[in-house]
């Protein structure tokens, strides 16, 4: 999208545009070496991602470890630093904003984290884990700040008592309900779940995703959901994005991305991804990929996926396939994608 | 019906705690013929991972206090540490979870791999190598010889694993134990490790019992499932049956909790309540009592044995060895 155009949307936001939009973005991470510390390469963890997300949906991301899924998520919300290209919140170009006009849309996003055991601060009561946010937006003060802890408890079906507690009093279920509350006190419209329930009790993790479900309802969120189990992802989004090697390299609506892959990487990751079914599980057909994710300090020319592609043919080295349309909401990066 | 491999006899292995007495493992009893793949789910907590290791006698610092582990007319729980070592390795193998933890850092991984063989073989170096390579080879490492003189830094999560399996498998081990070996694991990995252990049962017979929280994993590769929680086993069977038809309301809830790749509606997830039980001061009766949705009075007084329920499983629930079926929104 041309510069112009920002411009534009930036004057005349509606809640119809989309809530954040990402052109170019991308996120290196320096590597020094030698005695004199100097930069020889670069990790380019995020490198080069188009993508928008709308008001009240739920965006879900995948790809495996290491493909920038969760540096993507940060520097959105600007806690890493882009090292190129733009983000938009709300139609306002975001990027390089500091201090109090960041801080002024900080109070518009939130993030939910993966470990609840790392996250919580262990000598922190619950209260002020809750309050703290509210502290530093100077949000509610003395009986107010109180109430709105309170408050805050019941939305994520806890009792208000237990905001005299530390964190080491609850389980892992708990604990992330206390991160959910912490992510709401601010009352974001934007939040970013960076793996939330990865880290808990299979029984435990539907009751996690009802409740962010409950909770999306409820206060009208949208949702940047990043995940490695693509069950989970379908499941509570409305549209997926794949990830791989620092690019996006498929987007559709969860659906039809499971009924027709057309990127290469998502049919195998679909088909890695065992269906606690044992009658459809024997009776399925796998595309076991050869070898490992390539390294992202040098990432293979053209399509990163190509080494481990069983499509990939001499041309997929010399260019890098761009994303293009594949009918409605679905866009894919290949030169020769799934039918 | 084949003859039994390995045979475990109302186990029960215990953690001596500041808090209490922890109860880890709370009489398992489960036997695996050769050959066979048995699959051991439950959470975190569920005593799964302490059966797995009560086995292999390396379940210390808990205690197995009472129970029998019958391998080859032999109870393992009292033979000596001596013949204990001979056991492990050589007749049962255990792969394990982290397979960044498990190599040591400072050695060739070859050197690793080989030394299994060196052991229990009594192989010289030259020859305990050769076996490692190619072993490594049949685990899918790519150039074996050279990949034999890396340290296991320089391997990836995925190669490790292979790696560790590779070290399993030198001595030509009867059982496999697999405690959650693809956990740590992207799925893409996930699903060559889980390719490459199906060859390992098929090619060279092993008995597998696989040890995961994941489902879809085990309706994948196992025949037989065994479900725990708390310490015991609450449903035993073929997994197409364990699956289709759930005998106990643990298993009937977990499965319907978890969300499918090929659910065609989006529907609401329906979550088991509550928290997963305090070891040390469990709930009175039935551990899931209170957790459950089909809950009697009998469930939270009597202890449920496990005892057949329908024609192929077994069931440790007074609901539905009463007759009465799962079922519900």
């Amino acid at each position: 999208m041309p510069e112009t155009a920002h411009v534009q949307l930036k004057k005349a936001w509606t809640a119809s545009d989309p809530l954040v939009s990402v052109h170019g973005l991308k996120t290196w991470f320096p590597i020094s070496s030698g005695v004199l510390q100097r930069t020889t390469a670069h990790v380019r963890a995020v490198d080069g991602v188009d993508l928008e997300i709308k008001k009240g949906e739920t965006l879900g991301l995948v790809g495996e470890s290491g493909c920038g899924k969760s540096t993507l998520g940060r520097t959105i919300i600007r806690l890493l630093d882009p090292t190129a290209g733009t983000i938009h919140f709300k139609g306002e170009d975001i990027t390089h904003q500091r201090g109090t006009t960041l801080r002024e849309h900080r109070r518009d996003m939130a993030m939910i984290f993966q470990d609840p055991y790392a996250s919580l601060d262990p000598r922190q009561t619950v209260g002020d884990i809750i309050g703290e946010p509210l502290d530093i937006h100077g949000l509610a003060k003395g009986r107010e700040r109180q109430n709105r802890i309170y408050e805050l408890l019941q939305v994520v079906g806890m009792n208000p008592r237990f905001a005299d507690r530390y964190p080491h009093e609850f389980s892992g279920g708990q604990r992330q309900r206390i991160g959910i509350a912490r992510a709401l006190a601010v009352g974001p419209t934007f939040i970013v779940c960076d793996e939330p329930i990865s880290a808990l009790d299979v029984s435990i993790q539907a009751q996690i995703i009802n409740l962010l479900e409950r909770l999306q309802s409820k206060f009208d969120l949208t949702y940047l959901f990043i995940a490695h189990d693509l069950s989970v992802v379908k499941h509570i989004s409305n549209r997926v994005a794949v990830m791989y090697l620092g690019k996006i390299v498929e987007v559709a609506p969860g659906g039809q991305l499971y009924r027709r892959p057309r990127h290469p990487y998502t049919g195998s990751l679909l088909s890695a991804i065992p269906i606690p079914d044992p009658v459809i599980e024997r009776g399925r057909e796998r595309v076991i990929l050869q070898g490992d994710v390539a390294s992202p300090v040098n990432p293979p020319s053209g399509c990163r996926f190509r080494t481990r592609c069983p499509r990939a043919r001499p041309h997929c080295a010399e260019e890098e396939p761009p994303l293009e349309s594949f009918g409605a909401e679905h866009l894919a990066a290949c030169f020769y994608p799934l039918d | 019906m084949p003859e039994t491999l390995l045979e475990v006899q109302d186990l029960h292995t215990v953690f001596k705690t500041k808090a209490g007495v922890v109860k880890a493992v709370d009489g398992v009893s489960f036997e695996i013929s050769p050959g066979e793949t048995l699959g051991i789910v439950g959470e975190s907590g569920s005593g799964k991972s302490v059966t797995a290791l009560s086995v292999m006698r390396l379940q210390r610092p808990g205690k197995i206090v009472s129970g029998k582990v019958m391998f080859k007319g032999r109870d393992l729980t009292k033979v000596s540490e001596g013949e204990m070592r001979e056991v492990r390795g050589q007749d049962i193998a255990m792969i394990f979870q982290d397979p960044m933890t498990s190599l040591n850092p400072v050695f060739r991984t070859g050197w690793q791999v080989a030394e299994p063989v060196r052991l229990h073989h009594g192989l010289e170096k030259a020859k305990a190598m050769d076996v490692a390579v190619s072993m490594l080879g049949k685990v899918g490492i790519p150039s074996p010889a050279t990949r034999a003189r890396d340290y296991p830094h320089q391997f990836s999560g995925g190669m490790r694993q292979r790696a560790m399996i590779a070290m399993g498998l030198t001595t030509t081990p009867k059982v496999l134990i697999a405690d959650e070996p693809t956990t740590a694991l992207d799925v893409t990995i996930q699903a060559q490790i889980l390719d490459l252990l199906r060859h390992v049962n098929r090619d060279f017979g092993t008995a597998t019992i696989l040890i995961t929280h994941n489902l879809g994993v085990v309706a994948g590769m196992c025949e037989r499932v065994m479900v725990m929680y708390a310490g015991r086993v609450v449903e035993a069977g073929p997994t197409v049956d364990v699956f289709a038809h759930p005998k106990h309301p643990y298993t009937w809830s977990l499965l319907r909790s978890i969300p499918r790749l090929d659910a065609e509606r989006h529907e609401p997830l329906k979550p088991i309540e509550g928290l997963p039980p305090d070891l040390i001061d469990l709930p009175t009766g039935c551990a899931f009592h209170p957790r459950c949705k089909f809950t009697i009075e009998r469930c939270s007084r009597d202890v449920p044995v496990l005892n057949r329920v329908g024609d192929t499983q077994l069931a440790a629930c007074w609901v539905t060895q009463s007759g009465v079926e799962l079922k519900g929104a």
